[in-house]
């Protein structure tokens, strides 16, 4: 197994996802879901949008804080959505999410902003659902912490910074694996001592 | 079925090896001529490579379209033994049971066609009736219908053939690996990569994408028709004869890559070959994808003096972005200098076979 770093920016892997600036579309429902500098895409989508109104009249918004605190609730609370809710985490947002999936009809637009792990997560329930890729944009803005799932253990690590890191749930050390997971909105994270145990690089801080 | 196969070594003739692929590592090939060697010229590089999967040559892996060999039993205590340790090594997404039933028929049905001896299906209407005597297991169960058997049909299948499977649907003009069993894999995990597309699931793979291969593979395998199933090959290496080398456990066998010398380097290193072949299936219109492995000692493929000189020359040879990708960087020079011993510079005839 190789050890490669590799550009946090760089799309370098065919499983990495690939985001793009979220646009205005016609719809009658408008599912955001937004956390970290991600409020920021959905006003800039906003600004673009020549049906602003129609589409705050049919919007959901979801938001919670970053994972390093940055909070710009305070931006998507006043654009006069026809639901606001704030959450304090991503787990606390997701159960809501879930319950506006089960009511939502196809045409639905989702605009997902922000941590490549909100987005990761939230797409995850919209498509257990069953609705198209193509419904569903995505905008990476803020934080590149990454949730890393130990491919030993099975444990997901929230927020990881460092490449090699620790792995939360067994302690063992991993480098992130540039592959990704819709299913489970996570990287992959892979043992780097194994085959010479205790010959650890040094740790570098990749994700910020 | 559980994991107390009744297992007599000289039933069946003694045809079926009592061998291990792991703690002891008994395994070996009663004849390495029966082995398919994967390299038809002295370099490798990635490509397609494609060919129709039609019976080949007699006494060769190729010789009917599911290949059972020595193995079989030995191979299927293994599997029975990762998925009690990891069940999640089998995984099938909610709507790919029908693909399941159409793998299950594909296989019931070559197995007892090729080898009456072993295996038999008797049908009547949805009632079918399965025997496969070397597992010692006999089965009768409505067709469709998953509460006639004791596992899922994919899982039902798989724990008696051989090779890590997967089933591809097709849907938004790709494939998606959306169901899969892996026990036998070369370091890729089923847990983590079911649910992917087809270039989603090849993404660490490198150069091949910048040549185009997935592109061109992904064309030809969403025009694959129902009845005319494919085959290629891949092959790396793998110290001892471990089936089961998955990202899960590389903790424990990974260490294993750091105790080669020159003098155990014949026994312990392996080519680890993938016959691979494609079928379209015909309800579910998925790709059911065979991953089958087989192992060589290199001191079994010295026994073969063609296969030694190849094998010397694709391995010295080998660009390091594959051999690093493959595993074995780490060994190369050693691998190189082993082999080196069994290759006096002749020429060799093209293709696979040996000359003898």
């Amino acid at each position: 197994m190789k050890v490669e770093l590799t550009p946090v920016n760089a799309p370098s892997m065919r499983s990495r996802p690939v985001y793009a600036p979220l646009e205005p579309r016609p719809g009658k429902l408008h599912v955001i879901v937004a956390d970290d500098e991600g409020a920021e895409a959905v006003t800039d989508m906003l600004a673009k949008a020549n049906n602003r109104s129609e589409i705050l009249a049919g919007a959901h918004v979801m938001y919670c804080p970053g994972p390093t605190g940055t909070d710009l609730s305070g931006n998507l609370e006043g654009l006069g959505a026809a639901q606001f809710f704030r959450a304090p985490t991503i787990p606390a947002l997701l159960p809501r999410l879930v319950r506006v999936l089960a009511d939502a009809h196809m045409g639905t637009q989702f605009y997902l902003a922000g941590t490549e792990g909100l987005i990761g997560q939230a797409e995850r329930e919209i498509m257990a659902t069953g609705f198209p890729f193509a419904s569903i944009q995505k905008e990476h803005r803020g934080s590149t912490l990454r949730r890393v799932q130990c491919v030993h253990c099975k444990g997901i690590t929230e927020n990881v910074a460092t490449d090699p890191f620790k792995c939360s749930h067994c302690g063992l050390n991993l480098f992130v694996r540039d592959h990704y997971s819709r299913r489970m909105a996570a990287f992959q994270g892979v043992n780097i001592d194994a085959e010479d145990p205790g010959q650890v690089p040094e740790s570098v801080v990749r994700f910020k | 079925m559980s994991l107390d196969f009744k297992f007599a070594p000289d039933d069946f003739g003694g045809f079926f090896r009592d061998e291990t692929f792991r703690d002891t590592f008994t395994y070996r090939n009663s004849d390495p001529r029966r082995f398919p060697f994967p390299f038809d010229r002295d370099d490798y590089m990635y490509s397609v490579n494609m060919e129709p999967h039609v019976p080949g040559r007699k006494g060769t892996a190729f010789e009917h379209m599911l290949d059972v060999d020595e193995h079989y039993i030995a191979e299927m205590i293994d599997r029975a033994k990762v998925l009690a340790e990891d069940p999640l090594r089998c995984q099938s997404l909610p709507h790919m049971t029908l693909a399941g039933w159409d793998v299950l028929e594909l296989i019931m049905e070559a197995k007892a066609r090729d080898y009456p001896q072993w295996f038999s299906l008797t049908r009547d209407g949805n009632r079918w009736h399965w025997v496969n005597r070397p597992l010692g297991i006999e089965q009768s169960f409505t067709f469709l219908d998953e509460s006639t058997l004791p596992y899922p049909p994919f899982e039902y299948i798989m724990r008696q053939t051989q090779g890590d499977w997967t089933l591809q649907d097709e849907r938004d003009g790709t494939l998606w690996m959306d169901a899969g069993i892996a026990t036998s894999q070369a370091d890729w995990s089923v847990d983590f990569d079911v649910g992917m597309n087809f270039h989603e699931w090849h993404a660490p793979v490198p150069l091949a994408h910048e040549k185009g291969v997935f592109d061109r593979a992904l064309k030809f395998l969403l025009k694959l028709q129902h009845g005319a199933p494919v085959r290629r090959f891949n092959w790396t290496m793998t110290v001892n004869p471990l089936l089961d080398t998955a990202p899960e456990t590389y903790p424990k066998w990974g260490p294993m890559r750091t105790t080669l010398t020159q003098e155990n380097m014949g026994q312990k290193m392996h080519l680890r070959v993938e016959l691979q072949s494609l079928y379209r299936l015909p309800r579910s219109n998925a790709i059911a994808f065979d991953i089958r492995c087989y192992l060589c000692s290199f001191e079994q493929i010295a026994e073969v003096p063609k296969w030694a000189r190849r094998l010397h020359r694709v391995i010295r040879d080998l660009p390091v972005e594959l051999a690093t990708y493959k595993g074995f960087i780490r060994n190369r020079d050693a691998m190189v200098e082993w082999l080196s011993k069994y290759d006096d510079g002749a020429p060799t005839s093209p293709g696979w076979f040996p000359d003898d």
